[in-house]
């Protein structure tokens, strides 16, 4: 083997299936002079890679590991690795069977086809040695299949090798990974030392150890998943190949059976979660069988055999039939259950791929890669991104609580608002006792506890009977309460306080603070001093990269407001784009800074009534800021609005927010000021406004054309993105964003259903609609609009259809119901005028 | 027909092994744990002789209680019953691993016809207990057995030494110890572990010893891996790959 080089633009640490796919995908996009290095043998060096089971079932609820894994499967079809043998999840329960047609629904909403319902005597005919009495049927996705990683990932080194771009070493342990003045410079082996200007960890469960030798963080743990081979089966005698049964699924108790050769293979998710730390995995040299492959812990597994027996008792149940291998394989999870990809926040030039399974290993080795060369994915990678991590998220009790929770979720019924239970109260807002007090329901965003709505509003569901829109269907009564549309009534009649406090906030200050912010923002940000803009963040192939709010506080200062959930990675983004001479400095706020909302039309006498400084529309603008006091509180008051009514937002240092919400909350006694959950801020004011959200409407696969959020006028100053969305402007957009309302909700049975987003928009003879990109038309957001009396859908619709009236149907859990565009574009359903905001 | 097999709970070791600081265990927090082989040929022994004269296969161990799951995994085979005498996980003695599995055995209500060991322990291999045992219970013993017999209350027994095979029959109540070659043995089933975790295990608890052998230290044999050699590529490496196929007399 030749000599390790001493230096390489890339090093690519790992050489499982993601650090393989990387080395391809970097030489395929042009790089040269890349390195990789693995500590254990090739072509299997011991990780999670090598002891995969290896199947792929191509839907999943979220949009971007659907996109992924399609992608993947793309790849694998490519290299001739990938084998369909279909498969079926079975359900025992009907909750099971709801949640099947919920899959299918995503699947039609992301693309993917041929799936459907089957009757359990379906399912036994195509999985003959299944007990079909015990199930109510299955969903057959016939495009499931199986893949051989190991040899997937040996072609792409190989390729890459053949093109002389890349050179891979075996048997190479990373001591150090180098960083001068915030960059890496290189990586210290056993074997010399190897100066690089990028460095790519793609490790599975040892990133977190490799990742703290440059100081940053990869937050996931490596935990058990067991399995149990048992063979060789009567059955299966006459089978060829390694495949050519389905694979099946039995979700009810988060297990699945594949046939293997003449084995059938038994995988659980379902046992107690079993976590390690990466100092826990054994050297190739100290392991029993491969570091990854712990010693199989049968007390874990007894039930598992219970319910596999029940399933496929014809074969488990056979004693003739014994374990051939059993495993407690290692996987990586993360407290979140996406994956970490992306440039590291602590440490330019060092990138993170990990906690990728091999459904996702080549299409998230492509997608980063185009990030790393290219500046962006083509497939919006923002669940991924490892820059969306708070600092509390990084500490091993949150890893180690929320994957302990979410383990046994792998194969779950996890409903779209579900909340954790582990590692809460992490962070408290100053009026934590207050809104506890009124009987709030708190939900988690980026730890912070908010309240959703508050039990003590509940008299006003009486008060305005029907006009709440109750909900009777247990699925979307689920983390829902009807006190959330009561609460945005009263805001609309009197007026609502909302705790805002988990916002995320970062100051922009220096000479070249405006630089910085221009280069980032669509929007103009070369305003007059105590201007507020709402901006779109693009990225280069001009998708959206965010959406916030930036005050320009003073000529060299400018405060970014931005949503907690995405508030890292936006605060990643700016500091990005800082300048080298340190001309421009970026400094986090979000700890130190809480943020009050008062909004409805008494607004503005609730406030006036505890501040001298002018409140009057005339003097206190829309998309306007200035430092006021109340009550002796000083405050930075902002007049926007993201409900659709007159009010303002009020930033206070953490300290003083308590001062803040008794002055108000006392003048608003006698306004009918109430408090009002994030229910009503996050999603039925801001549905009723048309309000896009970054995520479900603003991604990187759509453009601010079809988004309907063009300005009039082009900004002059350069932006990131300027480029591509220019083009997008001359073009004649493929789809538009538009507000649909569902015309009847009546289900079969006679009860009323209310859709909660990610369905599927099809045609009146049930289609789904593809636009002339390839894009699904699918419901981005859906929920009441309590002032309107409707349940409004957004989608993006191709534009030829995309015309006020048009009908189409959704489909919702199996059912279909017809539903028109409301509105095409940003004009509003509610106040399309404004006349409430600019009250 | 009632036998008693009696087993060890013992690391699985793969790989390099590693020491504890002290030297004075194998580090285990890397390994998962099993019975010595010897002690799987004595248990499908076991099952074997109760399938085809009847009776019972109890299993006897001493160890921590962590060692149930060896025990299960036995019962999940075809074994009756077992007794686990649980300890505080040291390590004990074969002074008093022997005397503790005596005791065990004189409080039986079952007078077992065959006690069988394993012809040694994966990790100590101190050939110690099973000569104790006899010993205590005035029982006669034949080790190393690697063929069995039982016919009219004696077992026919045959032992592999260096230049032959040497043939025993000792009456029963006996004991032998048996080693690989003996039996194939069995893995188990999944009905076989469900009806292994409906089978009692009686824990006993041991009753404290003052060791008479210390245990001072370990210390790793000199590893003998010297790599792999390639003998060359494709075609190339016929020639080479002869030379070493007729070296080890595989023609």
């Amino acid at each position: 083997m030749s000599k390790l080089p001493a230096t390489a633009k890339c090093v690519v640490i790992g050489a499982g299936i993601v650090g393989n796919g990387m080395v391809y995908h970097l030489a395929k996009l042009g790089w040269k002079d890349i390195v990789q290095i693995d500590k254990g043998p090739l072509p299997n060096p011991g990780g999670s890679t090598g002891h995969a089971s290896n199947f792929i079932f191509p839907v999943d609820h979220s949009k971007e590991m659907t996109a992924i894994t399609a992608e993947s499967m793309r790849q694998y079809k490519e290299w001739g690795t990938f084998t369909e043998t279909g498969g079926i999840e079975v359900a025992r329960t009907p909750e099971r069977m709801q949640e099947l047609a919920r899959r299918i629904t995503s699947a039609k909403s992301w693309g993917i086809e041929g799936g459907r319902i089957l009757t359990p005597a379906e399912v036994k005919e195509l999985v003959p040695y299944i007990d079909e009495t015990i199930i109510l049927g299955g969903y057959y996705q016939p495009t499931v299949g199986v893949v051989d990683s190991l040899r997937t990932g040996t072609l792409m080194r190989e390729h890459a090798a053949a093109s002389g771009a890349a050179q891979s070493f075996a048997n190479i342990e990373v001591l150090d990974i180098t960083v001068e003045n915030g960059r890496v410079t290189g990586v210290v082996t056993d074997q010399g030392t190897i100066a690089a200007d990028y460095v790519v960890i793609a490790t599975g469960c040892w990133s977190p150890k490799l990742a703290a030798m440059a100081g940053a963080y990869i937050p996931l743990t490596p935990a058990v998943h067991q399995m149990k081979d048992i063979g060789p089966v009567p059955f299966f005698k006459d089978t060829k190949g390694d495949i050519e049964w389905p694979i099946v699924r039995d979700m009810d108790v988060f297990m699945y059976e594949r046939q293997h050769g003449t084995g059938l293979e038994i995988g659980s998710y379902a046992h107690r979660p079993i976590l390690y730390t990466p100092d826990d995995i054994p050297s190739n040299a100290t392991a029993a069988l491969s570091p990854t492959e712990f010693a199989f812990t049968q007390a874990d597994f007894d039930i598992q055999d219970e319910h596999a027996y029940e399933l496929m008792p014809s074969i488990v149940g056979d004693e003739s039939v014994r374990e051939k291998y059993a495993c407690n394989g290692i996987l990586s999870y993360t407290p979140d259950g996406m994956p970490i990809l992306g440039e590291t926040p602590e440490v330019k030039g060092l990138w993170s791929v990990a906690a990728v399974w091999i459904k996702e290993g080549p299409g998230t080795s492509k997608s980063v890669a185009e990030w790393m060369v290219l500046g962006d994915s083509e497939i919006d990678l923002h669940a991924s991104n490892i820059a969306r991590f708070h600092e509390h998220h990084k500490e091993e009790k949150h890893i180690k609580s929320r994957v302990a929770e979410s383990f046994n979720k792998t194969y779950g019924i996890v409903h779209p608002l579900e909340q954790y239970e582990s590692n809460r109260k992490v962070r408290l807002s100053p009026y934590y006792e207050r809104e506890a007090a009124l009987g709030a329901v708190f939900y988690e965003t980026a730890g912070w506890e908010r309240p959703f709505w508050y039990e003590s509003n509940k008299d006003l569901v009486a008060k305005f009977g029907d006009k709440v829109m109750p909900r009777t269907a247990e699925w979307e009564s689920r983390w829902w309460s009807p006190i959330i549309n009561a609460e945005h009534l009263q805001m609309r009649e009197t007026a609502g306080i909302v705790d805002l406090t988990a916002f995320a906030y970062f100051d922009i200050t220096g000479p070249s603070a405006l630089a910085v912010v221009q280069k980032a923002a669509l929007r103009q940000m070369d305003v007059a001093i105590g201007r507020v803009v709402y901006t779109p963040v693009l990225g280069p192939n001009g998708g959206f990269k965010s959406d916030l709010t930036i005050m320009r506080l003073d000529t060299d200062h400018f405060r970014v407001v931005t949503g907690g959930a995405h508030g890292m990675a936006d605060k990643k983004w700016f500091a990005d784009l800082l300048p080298a001479d340190g001309s421009a400095k970026i400094k986090d706020i979000t700890s130190d800074y809480t943020t009050l909302g008062v909004w409805g039309p008494n607004a503005r006498a609730i406030v006036q009534a505890v501040t001298s400084e002018d409140m009057s529309h005339e003097s206190f603008k829309f998309s306007t800021c200035r430092e006021m006091d109340i009550n002796g509180v000083k405050v930075l008051a902002s007049r926007i609005s993201y409900v659709g009514d007159l009010g303002w937002e009020f930033y206070v240092p953490m300290a003083d927010g308590p001062a803040l919400w008794d002055a108000l909350w006392e003048a608003g006694k006698s306004h009918g000021l109430i408090a009002v959950g994030i229910g009503v801020y996050g999603t039925t004011g801001r549905l009723e406004k048309c309000y896009r959200a970054y995520g479900p409407e603003l991604e990187t696969e759509y453009t601010v054309v079809e988004a309907g959020m063009q300005s009039p006028k082009l900004k002059e100053a350069d932006f990131i993105g300027k480029e591509a969305h220019v083009k997008h402007r001359a073009e004649k957009p493929v789809a538009m964003l538009c507000t649909l309302y569902v015309d009847n909700h009546t289900s079969s049975t006679g009860e009323k259903r209310y859709m909660m987003g990610n369905e599927p928009v099809l045609t009146l003879d049930k289609q789904p609609i593809t636009d002339a990109h390839g894009r699904r038309s699918y419901v981005t957001s859906a929920g009441s609009a309590p002032s309107l009396g409707k349940h409004i859908l957004m989608s993006y619709l191709p534009t030829e259809l995309a015309v006020a009236g048009n009908k189409f149907i959704v489909e919702y859990l199996g059912e279909h119901y017809p539903c028109s565009i409301a509105e095409v574009g940003p004009t509003s359903v509610f106040d399309p005028s404004n006349e409430r905001i600019l009250a | 027909m009632d036998v008693l097999v009696c087993l060890k709970r013992v690391p699985l070791a793969g790989g390099t092994l590693i020491l504890t600081p002290d030297s004075r265990d194998i580090e285990t927090k890397h390994l998962g744990f099993g019975i010595s082989p010897h002690e799987e040929n004595a248990v499908e022994a076991g099952v074997q002789l109760v399938e085809q004269m009847g009776g019972t296969l109890t299993l006897l161990t001493l160890g921590p209680s962590d060692a149930e799951e060896q025990l299960r995994s036995q019962l999940a085979i075809g074994a009756t019953r077992a007794v686990l005498i649980e300890t505080d996980g040291q390590e004990w003695d074969p002074q008093g691993t022997a005397a503790a599995l005596v005791d065990a055995i004189n409080a039986e209500e079952t007078k077992f016809d065959l006690i069988i060991f394993g012809a040694e322990s994966a990790d100590s291999a101190g050939y110690q207990i099973h000569i104790r045992v006899a010993h205590a219970l005035n029982r006669p013993i034949v080790t190393n057995v690697k063929s069995m017999k039982i016919e009219n209350s004696i077992v026919n027994c045959e032992r592999v030494v260096a230049n032959g095979r040497e043939h025993y029959e000792a009456p029963l109540p006996a004991i032998i110890t048996v080693r690989d070659g003996l039996n194939i043995p069995r893995y188990p089933s999944v009905p076989g572990r469900m009806q292994a975790r409906k089978k009692t295990v009686d824990m006993k608890k041991a009753e404290p010893r003052v060791p008479k052998l210390e245990k001072v230290t370990l210390a790793l044999a000199p590893s003998k891996d010297k790599g792999a050699e390639i003998l060359g590529k494709g075609a190339d490496a016929v020639p080479a790959l002869v030379e070493v196929l007729k070296q080890i007399g595989a023609f």
